[in-house]
């Protein structure tokens, strides 16, 4: 890793924490040794026709996610966060480097991994379940055993009782817990979140927050997060990486090592989050002119 | 609609009536003008015994139903295929343009020419002229899926045939409706466009016949057997609309 900055780790001075000591062997847990999602010096340009020295939109992005691992992705708007979500979900390749999920190289659509917008992308002519099951569907699953898969993943989500209903008959928070129970109906071992929840309320948010929390930790599953909120960030992962405007590239990665990554909402509460959520908003000139959008 | 206004609706129909019964007479209007609804109604039934009113107004009915039919499916057809391939498209769009400006009922007479006294060109007309607000809508349609909604398909590992059939022809399914619906009133016009310019059936072919005897009540007669297909070809798409798109709210829907 010759790109990236030195570490940040927050400091664990406080040795009389008994949370801090928990934490260690919580995080030690759910971070076997194997990589997940990895990047190799990743660089990504969108020539028009013709035009050769496209600037890059993401430049020597070098990074690597645990399985388990819970890692978030902040930076300034534009700096080509999305991009990098796109190449780890095989929409298109990268200009250069390489992109590898689960020991292969992403060529294309890669089965395992899902994707979940801001926007719910649910298909309003098709019921919540029939939303849920469109992956399955698609995998060519028989509709009996995909029905079954459906009706499980909204009762995780909190929606048993609203398989029948159409996207326009839910709010907001409902319709992203349906994108929820879509995402997890893949059952995929990797989760790339695209600002999954900023454009709900603040309640609303902390509770699908509390959820999406939850079902990483309990199953395992790796997850890059993108998001602009600096305190979901500290609240939901266990890395973070702090990306410079465009050209993207990552210049800071921040060890959380808080407890509690499956109760963000304890987590949020615990003393050390305050400081963290400091340094970040330092290291992303949060305030001062001209920087973040 | 609530009660008030289907009121409203029912006394603007009667006052409409009444004017047309009593108005003429009011202002002196000969007959041979404006006949007045009584001499139209009275009309209708001597067009009924005598003209064999029925077979012309179920021949006009077929031609739209036929013409209007092949005309939508012609135009999601091609409005498909246009809209998945940009290059065709641009390729096509100079001609598309010129043939959608070109007065599709100035056709009439060719396809008479063509096709003889028949109800081939007056189906060919609707259909060319139902063919256009189809293609155009579907096209566009198809264009405009969010391209999120094609990227989360597209990682779930979709075919190109899953896309298309999970995701952009759905969701052009309302822009189709509103196409229809325009269709469903321009295939009258071509249709009796058609039968204006030749050939011996159908609610335009009474319309010439009336007019040269110079029976004003027998023209009446035609147009509105002419117009009670239009709405009745319009209410049948609203209501396909309605049975299709029941997933929208209500708000998003025009009032038929």
């Amino acid at each position: 890793m010759t790109t990236t900055s030195p570490m940040y780790v927050v400091s664990e001075s406080d040795g009389n924490q008994p949370a801090a000591t928990a934490s260690k062997a919580r995080v030690a847990d759910v971070t076997p040794t194997r990589v997940e999602i990895e990047f190799r010096g990743v660089s990504k340009a969108f020539p028009r026709k013709g035009q050769k020295d496209a600037p890059a939109v993401v430049k020597d992005l070098t990074f690597s996610i645990r399985k388990g691992e819970v890692v978030s992705l902040i930076g300034p708007s534009g700096c080509g966060k999305s991009t990098l979500l796109n190449m780890g979900s095989g929409l298109y390749s990268p200009t250069t480097g390489t992109v590898m999920v689960a020991g292969q190289e992403v060529k294309g659509p890669v089965k395992k991994v899902a994707f979940m917008l801001q926007k719910d992308l649910l298909m309003p002519w098709r019921t919540i379940e029939k939303n849920v099951e469109v992956g399955l569907e698609i995998a060519g699953m028989p509709k009996a055993e995909r029905r079954a898969i459906a009706t499980e993943m909204l009762g995780k989500c909190h929606l048993a009782g609203f398989e029948k209903h159409y996207p326009f008959q839910l709010s907001g928070g409902m319709r992203q817990r349906a994108a929820l129970a879509r995402t997890l109906a893949m059952k995929p071992d990797v989760l790339f979140l695209d600002e999954p929840f900023s454009a709900l309320d603040a309640q609303t948010k902390m509770v699908l927050q509390q959820d999406l929390a939850r079902t990483l930790y309990n199953e395992q599953k790796t997850a890059l997060f993108i998001t602009h909120d600096l305190a979901e960030a500290v609240a939901l992962s266990d890395r973070i990486l702090v990306m410079s405007a465009r050209p993207g590239t990552i210049i800071e990665e921040i060890d959380v090592n808080l407890p509690m990554r499956d109760n963000p909402l304890e987590r949020r509460k615990l003393p050390e989050t305050g400081p963290l959520i400091g340094r970040l908003m330092e290291l992303l000139h949060v305030g001062e002119e001209g920087s973040m959008h | 609609m609530n009660n008030r206004t289907v009121i409203g609706s029912v006394c603007i129909l009667l006052l409409f009536l009444a004017s047309w019964e009593w108005g003429p007479g009011v202002m002196g209007m000969p007959e041979y003008v404006l006949p007045k609804l009584s001499r139209v109604w009275s009309e209708f039934f001597v067009m009924w015994d005598n003209s064999d009113l029925l077979k012309h107004t179920l021949v006009t009915a077929a031609e739209v139903l036929l013409g209007f039919g092949i005309g939508a499916l012609l135009g999601v057809a091609i409005g498909v295929v246009l809209g998945l391939s940009p290059a065709t498209e641009a390729m096509l769009s100079p001609y598309i343009l010129a043939l959608q400006i070109a007065p599709k009922v100035a056709f009439a007479p060719l396809f008479v020419m063509w096709l003889g006294y028949t109800i081939y060109p007056k189906i060919l007309v609707a259909v060319l002229i139902v063919f256009f607000p189809v293609m155009i809508n579907v096209l566009s349609a198809v264009r405009a899926v969010d391209p999120d909604m094609i990227n989360l398909i597209r990682i779930m590992n979709a075919s190109r045939w899953q896309l298309f059939r999970l995701v952009e022809f759905p969701s052009a399914m309302p822009a189709l409706f509103s196409g229809l619906r325009i269709a469903s009133t321009l295939a009258v016009i071509g249709v009796t466009v058609g039968e204006l310019v030749g050939g011996n059936l159908g609610l335009g072919y009474l319309l010439v016949d009336s007019e040269g005897q110079g029976n004003t009540a027998g023209v009446f007669v035609a147009i509105v057997g002419l117009t009670v297909i239009g709405i009745v070809a319009y209410a049948g798409v609203v209501f396909a609309e309605k049975r299709m798109l029941h997933y929208m709210p209500k708000a998003n829907l025009v009032t038929a």
